[in-house]
């Protein structure tokens, strides 16, 4: 498997999304947001949680209209993988990459802390090494994680299957409880909770070691 | 020539910030106010031959997140 993980100004997570990959046995390049191309061969591309540009404007607007976006945009519509994690779903649902958009955390506050998430399905290469319907303790540490759509939107999301995860306990008025979706062709994952912070035992937490596993299972055979 | 626009979080959009700032307004007695609804505020100053259509472009593109909010432009 070969991931590239882009860096943004304020991108905060970025070592952290490529130390998961590489336990996982990636090879991992990480990429300036100034670079309009990705590196060649690359299977997925880690678009890392932070506050990309200082989340002036809209949390990801900015960062969306990036060189290097254009280059992740086509990498998908090529059928190349991507995952978006916290500012890095923020970013995807401003690229259009997913639909809907993150509002501010229906209580106003940051929220970091450990919840519980339920694995919704398992049909995709995120996650196919969870069991349907496991629950799994990931951190979440966000401001605007409060998943909205319209009402086909999520119809749409549902019909499809494509709510990868949501809240046993929703922590910031998401609709659905939603907490991470895929695109139409289950190549892109958006979510909020952080998998690469619960993927060490150093972490306290080891459950989103197995998203990175089975990712490189597909990746590595593919 | 410049360009003010407002973008708005659209109706139907909770706005959890109109709604602490309107909690603090009855805090502080006035009794008034049935709602708030919080937008910002974005001044262009505009370059000779900036036209009105490429301002709508701006906010298709960037200004505005067209799934959560709506936008108006005001020549001034």
């Amino acid at each position: 498997m070969r991931a590239a993980v882009v860096v943004f100004p304020g991108s905060n997570c970025d070592r952290d999304l490529a130390v998961a990959f590489e336990q996982a046995g990636a090879d991992v390049t990480m990429v300036w947001h100034k670079d309009s191309t990705l590196p060649d061969g690359v299977d997925i591309v880690g678009v890392p949680g932070g506050f990309s540009y200082g989340d002036y404007l809209r949390c990801g607007a900015i960062a969306a209209n990036s060189p290097i976006c254009k280059s992740v945009a086509d990498h998908a519509a090529r059928g190349g993988y991507v995952l978006g994690v916290c500012n890095g779903f923020q970013v995807l649902t401003e690229t259009g990459l997913l639909p809907g958009a993150l509002l501010r955390n229906a209580g106003l506050k940051y929220i970091c802390k450990t919840v519980g998430l339920k694995v919704e399905t398992t049909a995709s290469d995120f996650t196919s090494g969870y069991g349907g319907g496991d629950v799994i303790d990931i951190p979440i540490a966000h401001h605007d994680g409060n998943y909205f759509a319209d009402p086909d939107t999520l119809a749409t999301l549902k019909g499809e299957d494509r709510i990868a995860f949501t809240y046993t306990e929703n922590p910031n008025g998401s609709q659905n409880d939603i907490a991470g979706i895929l695109s139409e062709n289950r190549r892109v994952l958006g979510m909020m909770p952080h998998p690469e912070r619960a993927a060490d035992a150093g972490h306290g937490g080891t459950d989103g070691t197995a998203l990175f596993r089975a990712l490189a299972g597909a990746l590595t055979t593919a | 020539m410049k360009a003010r626009v407002h973008v708005m979080l659209k109706n139907g959009v909770l706005d959890p910030q109109g709604e602490a700032v309107r909690h603090a307004l009855g805090a502080m007695g006035f009794d008034g106010v049935q709602g708030v609804r919080q937008g910002k505020v974005i001044e262009l100053d505009l370059a000779d031959g900036a036209s009105e259509a490429d301002v709508e472009q701006m906010c298709e593109k960037l200004l505005a997140n067209t799934v959560i909010e709506s936008y108006t432009v005001e020549l001034v």
